[in-house]
């Protein structure tokens, strides 16, 4: 087992090189000069020249490389212009409220998407079966950025000025403008209430998915002897479904848990955008409209390595559930 | 069906006879409407006139594979449902010029008719410039439906290529290709996707490129694994055997059999490139203004959440519904072009 993991580990070394190389190519290939940002326009040529070699943007593009990598080895990502701190430090500031976001709604996705499925599977070709489908292939065929302007609209804005509904949700931001004046209860309260919408509108899309595969993985076991078996000693449907036939049909979705890393954090970057979420994936949209190089890179590398390191993880949890796999 | 279609058209003509007039001299999208006008009148009589001479006829049985699977795809109502919709979306998308009651980035009256709710001159309301939301909403349709049908085109193209050239090759080509494949499939595809468009300057013609050029790793997974089962079978084997050059193998014998799963994964990809592009363009990193995308106009219609609700609802739902179609003719074709799954 340990042997599996190092090797798997070992394997995605190479990986994460090519991404880093991919990603200063194709950033190095960019036209304009990021240390134009920093110039005014009475600046003389000499301090020009002095930014340019402070930033060691006039050395030739294969030397930069090298220092990059190796600078990178050391966990040292450069300095980021438009927050005028190292790009380490920025990413930390926002990576766990990313974290946060994320792992709510994957949370969310997956539990949903389990019980919906199972339901579905259960009652196979019955109404609840047919109409769970075309609602949740209609989430399924949704933007989530637009998922998340109608949620707004409906929970936030027509739910308080409209309906005058007695509960309505914050539309924008981690906690209310009155945060600090709050006695811990109602902080925690107020985090809650602001984590509600973001999260709805990112894991209702990736929720419609897992549901989908979940009702084929179910129908799939459902259809075997041992679950005859079970029914046969005359256990009880619930027991049947959920000890003996659940367990087994969970397994292939854990490899989705690799699949839907990537997909999560596309959605988080729209998400942040849309709820003004103080997060990595705003933070790196920002950055490239402040040509803020350093940054564009390091987010971009920074997310590609989670991406890579959730695919092992699934395909370990994959070898831990499922005994039948070989470590090969 | 054909007689419908013949009627709708013909609908057009008699209604907007004086604006087809002058759209014959008009710009090039309007001449190309006109053109599909007529080619769409033509192609809609002599099909309603082989349905009316085929039912006549008497039946001879020779089925194949492929009449096979027509057979069980239109059997299934939802997918049919769905390709009706994609086809009339595609209709419309040509013929929009002569069909959009408004010009779509004609601007009136300011003051009278900024973000105006919905009426009969304005059906979907109007924007925060006064131009009209419905008009708009057609002409985006042709943006959409163009961008999502070149992009997969192209990553189909390279996927089945690609793929099928790593499975049949094998050794150092094959661990070459796939750990490239495995290396653009690791990153998040939105962050490559803004970091490259936000590098070059935003053009429709980019956004095709780079959609285009991120896609096609997982085609050419899909590929390869089914070229590797097939390279063992029979036929691969004689036709090695008959001394075939490897391109004659992997084009005419290796490609036509591994179509099925790439013609699914093909439908069920427009509908995510239709999404990704809408996610560009409300980022602002699409298409860009004026010219109207359902992306862009969602996001204009973000400021206006609060004043104009119909903003970003209906260009979110021309998406919803259109991605809907292509997931469900996906899902159909799929059920179809599978012998297990066939009924």
């Amino acid at each position: 087992m340990t042997k599996y993991i190092l090797r798997r580990l070992l394997g995605a070394v190479p990986l994460v090189l090519g991404i880093a190389t991919i990603i200063f190519f194709l950033v190095n290939l960019a036209p304009g000069d990021p240390a134009l940002l920093l110039l005014s326009p009475g600046m003389s040529q000499e301090v020009v020249e002095q930014m340019r070699a402070n930033f060691g943007l006039d050395q030739p593009t294969h030397i930069r490389y090298v220092k990059w990598v190796g600078a990178m080895l050391t966990g040292d990502f450069g300095y980021s212009f438009s927050h005028s701190r190292p790009v380490v430090a920025v990413l930390m500031n926002f990576f766990p409220n990313t974290l946060l976001l994320s792992l709510c709604a994957l949370l969310v996705a997956f539990v949903g998407g389990i019980v919906l499925g199972t339901i579905q599977a259960v009652r196979q070709y019955s109404f609840t079966d047919s109409s769970l489908s075309v609602v949740l292939l209609f989430f399924y065929s949704m933007p989530s950025f637009w998922l998340a302007l109608m949620l707004i609209l409906s929970m936030s804005v027509f739910a308080r000025n409209v309906w005058h509904l007695p509960i309505w949700f914050p539309a924008s931001g981690m906690t209310g403008s009155d945060y600090d004046f709050l006695s811990a209860g109602a902080q925690f309260k107020d985090r809650v209430m602001h984590l509600v919408l973001p999260t709805m509108s990112l894991a209702l899309v990736l929720m419609a998915g897992i549901a989908r595969y979940m009702r084929g993985s179910m129908l799939e076991v459902i259809r075997q002897d041992f679950v005859r078996t079970a029914h046969a000693k005359g256990l009880p449907e619930r027991v049947v479904v959920f000890k003996h036939a659940l367990r087994n049909a969970v397994i292939p979705i854990i490899t989705l848990i690799g699949l839907y890393i990537p997909v999560l954090f596309s959605g988080t970057v729209f998400i942040e955008v849309v709820f003004a979420w103080p997060g990595m994936g705003r933070t790196i949209v920002d950055a490239i409209f402040t040509r803020d190089y350093p940054l564009v890179m390091a987010g971009t590398f920074f997310f590609a390595t989670i991406v890579v390191l959730a695919n092992l993880v699934a395909d370990i949890l994959y070898a831990v559930v499922d005994p039948r796999i070989r470590y090969e | 069906m054909a007689m419908l279609a013949w009627l709708g058209l013909l609908w057009i003509v008699v209604t907007r006879f004086s604006d087809l007039l002058e759209a014959v001299g008009g710009r090039w999208d309007e001449q190309l409407a006109v053109v599909m006008v007529a080619a769409g009148l033509i192609m809609s009589w002599v099909w309603a006139w082989r349905d009316l001479e085929r039912s006549r006829e008497i039946k001879v049985l020779g089925v194949s594979q492929w009449d096979l699977a027509v057979r069980a795809f239109s059997k299934n109502r939802t997918a049919v449902a769905g390709l009706i919709v994609i086809v009339a979306l595609y209709v419309v998308a040509l013929v929009t010029p002569l069909i959009a009651p408004h010009e779509p980035s004609v601007q009136y009256d300011l003051v009278s008719q900024r973000l105006v709710g919905m009426s009969a001159t304005h059906p979907l309301g109007t924007d925060q410039f006064a131009r009209d939301v419905f008009s708009r909403l057609l002409y985006g349709a042709r943006i959409s439906l163009t961008i999502g049908f070149l992009a997969v085109a192209i990553s189909v193209t390279i996927g089945t290529l690609l793929g099928a050239i790593a499975g049949f090759m094998g050794g150092y080509v094959d661990s070459a290709i796939m750990r490239f494949v495995d290396m653009v499939i690791a990153f998040p595809r939105l962050v490559l996707l803004i970091t490259i468009v936000a590098i070059f300057e935003p053009s429709i013609f980019l956004i095709v490129a780079v959609l285009g050029l991120t896609l096609w790793p997982s085609t050419a997974r899909i590929v390869r694994g089914e070229v590797l089962s097939l390279r063992e079978r029979e036929f691969i084997q004689a036709a090695e055997a008959l001394g075939y050059s490897k391109r004659r193998i992997i084009l005419r014998h290796l490609i036509p059999n591994v179509l099925a799963p790439v013609i699914v994964a093909a439908t069920l990809g427009i509908g995510n490139t239709i999404v990704l592009e809408a996610g560009l363009s409300f980022l602002g990193l699409g298409v860009q203004p004026p010219t109207p995308s359902w992306g862009t106009m969602v996001a204009d219609g973000r400021t206006h959440l609060l004043d104009a609700w119909w903003l970003s609802t209906f260009p979110g739902l021309a998406i919803v519904f259109t991605v809907l179609s292509f997931n469900l003719v996906g899902d159909g074709l799929r059920d179809a072009l599978d012998p297990r799954l066939r009924t």
